[in-house]
């Protein structure tokens, strides 16, 4: 029953919960939804681009996306537009220019659902390397700027007056989240993978007490909906990353109960 | 004054503009260890801005702004904790710094808010909210601290006795402190030096000098210059909302 395919999306699955629960308290903590969206849109033409030129596709996902953000904060810089009206920009028209690629790649053949909703029997052995070798870079930055990061979250003020440098540490976590969307776009596809980040932490949110609470409770919220989602996919026959997204909401909506007995403690 | 080893902050000519509008300009002032330097004047003055513009909080200024101390406190005027962030007061404690468990606890036991400690910050009053950015602040043993109006809402007893730490903090761990204050009681009887700011330096010097200074009593009123003196001049200048200063 557990074929080969299964066992290695269970193994990529399982890397991407661990990476995307932390960044995703992250996410949610700094209000990032929709930046990570709007890095996810432009996967596509990182996609593209690697299938026109032979690239490994996370490589040039990583690629694309860390230019759009780049390209967002030198926009925040040069416009007074709003931050969500400068993100729709850049998230929609990396994306048309992505499918207008497509359109061009005509002689290729594309699995544009697998692209879009993830795809378990597209995850190959080199696949989990770059998610488990990745991912542990992912992580171990992210542990490295973790003190900064997290000041800076609470209150910047206070980071950069005490001497924390929270500029440098928001730059190297916007690297960060172009990695964790390149490496988890196979299994959890670019429609989802923001919700791969955010709703394992804002579950987490409702039953924890603590950051540290909170990040262990996102990464164990992810491996039951990578799990529970991969069993269900196999058995339904359908998508993995709506199946795991999926999954994922079920464990949201049982953390709420959670939420309504301490509301009530309290009155 | 005291040799040059001793200062830890020092800004020259110091200003900073928003929005082509100067909320501070031409500021002079230096901090040095175990004194006491309190910023007065009225809302909208600076206060905070030369705060921040000591601190490096600000970078792009006129002037400058020579700092000799990585070790540095911050008491901020207002912080909000989101509630997407599950913070404990002990998680709040660390967080610039990795600090001893006896450190927090000391901190915490000297401004009175030892029981808060697993409590989640969201749940904390005004005045213990205060205590506890206090507490954080002097926890990792700064060389620096600056407080900006760190007794806010805290009730009239705690006042006192937060001053009375301040001024003790000052003294045994040879700190310097650059204090915002708006209680001119306790700035005219724990501090070294006082900063008149209106936009500028109104005037500075001893809490007695700045007390009998004319512009002093312009900015708050008599019964403020009834504190320490009783003395009569006039206002020689007014400001214009742009910040510049007009000879009257």
């Amino acid at each position: 029953m557990l074929d080969d395919f299964f066992i290695r999306a269970l193994i990529a699955g399982i890397g991407v919960a661990i990476i995307t629960g932390p960044l995703g308290c992250f996410v949610v903590w700094r209000r990032l939804s929709y930046f990570g969206d709007t890095l996810a849109h432009s996967a596509l033409l990182g996609v593209t681009l690697a299938y026109s030129m032979q690239f490994n596709i996370a490589f040039s996902v990583f690629i694309i996306s860390s230019l759009i953000a780049l390209t967002l904060i030198q926009l925040q810089k040069r416009t007074n537009l709003p931050g969500d009206a400068l993100l729709g920009l850049l998230a929609h028209s990396s994306l048309a220019i992505g499918l207008v690629v497509i359109g061009f790649l005509s002689f290729i053949r594309f699995d544009i659902m697998g692209l879009l909703f993830g795809d378990i029997l597209a995850v190959t052995v080199d696949d989990l390397l770059i998610i488990w070798i990745g991912g542990a870079l992912i992580l171990l930055v992210l542990k490295l700027i973790w003190k900064p990061l997290f000041a800076s979250t609470v209150n910047y003020e206070l980071a950069e007056a005490e001497g924390l440098n929270p500029d440098r540490a928001k730059a190297i976590f916007t690297i960060l989240m172009a990695a964790i969307i390149a490496i988890s776009i196979k299994m959890v596809g670019l429609l989802l993978i923001t919700g791969m980040l955010i709703i394992p932490a804002a579950m987490a949110r409702n039953i924890s007490s603590s950051p540290q609470k909170m990040v262990m409770y996102s990464i164990i919220g992810g491996l039951l909906s990578v799990i529970l989602g991969l069993f269900s996919s196999l058995e339904f026959n359908t998508a993995s990353g709506p199946s795991i997204i999926a999954a994922s909401l079920l464990l949201f909506i049982l953390s709420l109960l959670n939420i309504k007995q301490s509301i009530k403690l309290k009155n | 004054m005291s040799s040059n080893q001793n200062i830890l902050v020092k800004l020259n000519k110091a200003g900073f503009s928003l929005n082509n509008k100067w909320l501070v300009k031409g500021v002079s002032l230096q901090v040095e260890k175990g004194k006491i330097v309190t910023l007065i004047g009225p809302n909208g003055s600076g206060k905070s801005t030369t705060a921040k513009i000591a601190l490096g909080i600000y970078k792009k200024i006129d002037g400058s702004v020579e700092k000799y101390t990585s070790k540095v406190g911050y008491v901020p005027q207002k912080i909000s904790i989101d509630w997407t962030l599950p913070l404990r007061v002990n998680d709040f404690m660390v967080l610039t710094e990795s600090i001893s468990n006896d450190l927090i606890d000391e901190a915490l036991s000297l401004t009175g808010v030892t029981h808060l400690k697993d409590k989640n910050l969201g749940d904390l009053s005004g005045g213990e909210f205060q205590r506890v950015l206090l507490a954080r602040a002097i926890s990792k043993k700064p060389e620096l601290l600056v407080l900006d109006e760190p007794v806010q809402g805290v009730d009239f007893t705690g006042e006192i006795a937060l001053y009375e730490l301040i001024k003790k903090i000052s003294d045994e761990l040879n700190c310097g402190i650059l204090l915002i204050s708006h209680d001119l009681h306790t700035v005219m009887s724990a501090t070294d030096h006082v900063v008149c700011l209106n936009g500028h330096v109104c005037c500075s010097g001893s809490p007695m000098d700045v007390a009998k200074n004319n512009e002093y009593k312009a900015l708050f009123g008599e019964q403020a210059s009834q504190i320490l003196s009783r003395y009569e001049h006039r206002h020689d200048h007014i400001h214009t909302s742009e910040g510049e200063i007009k000879k009257n």
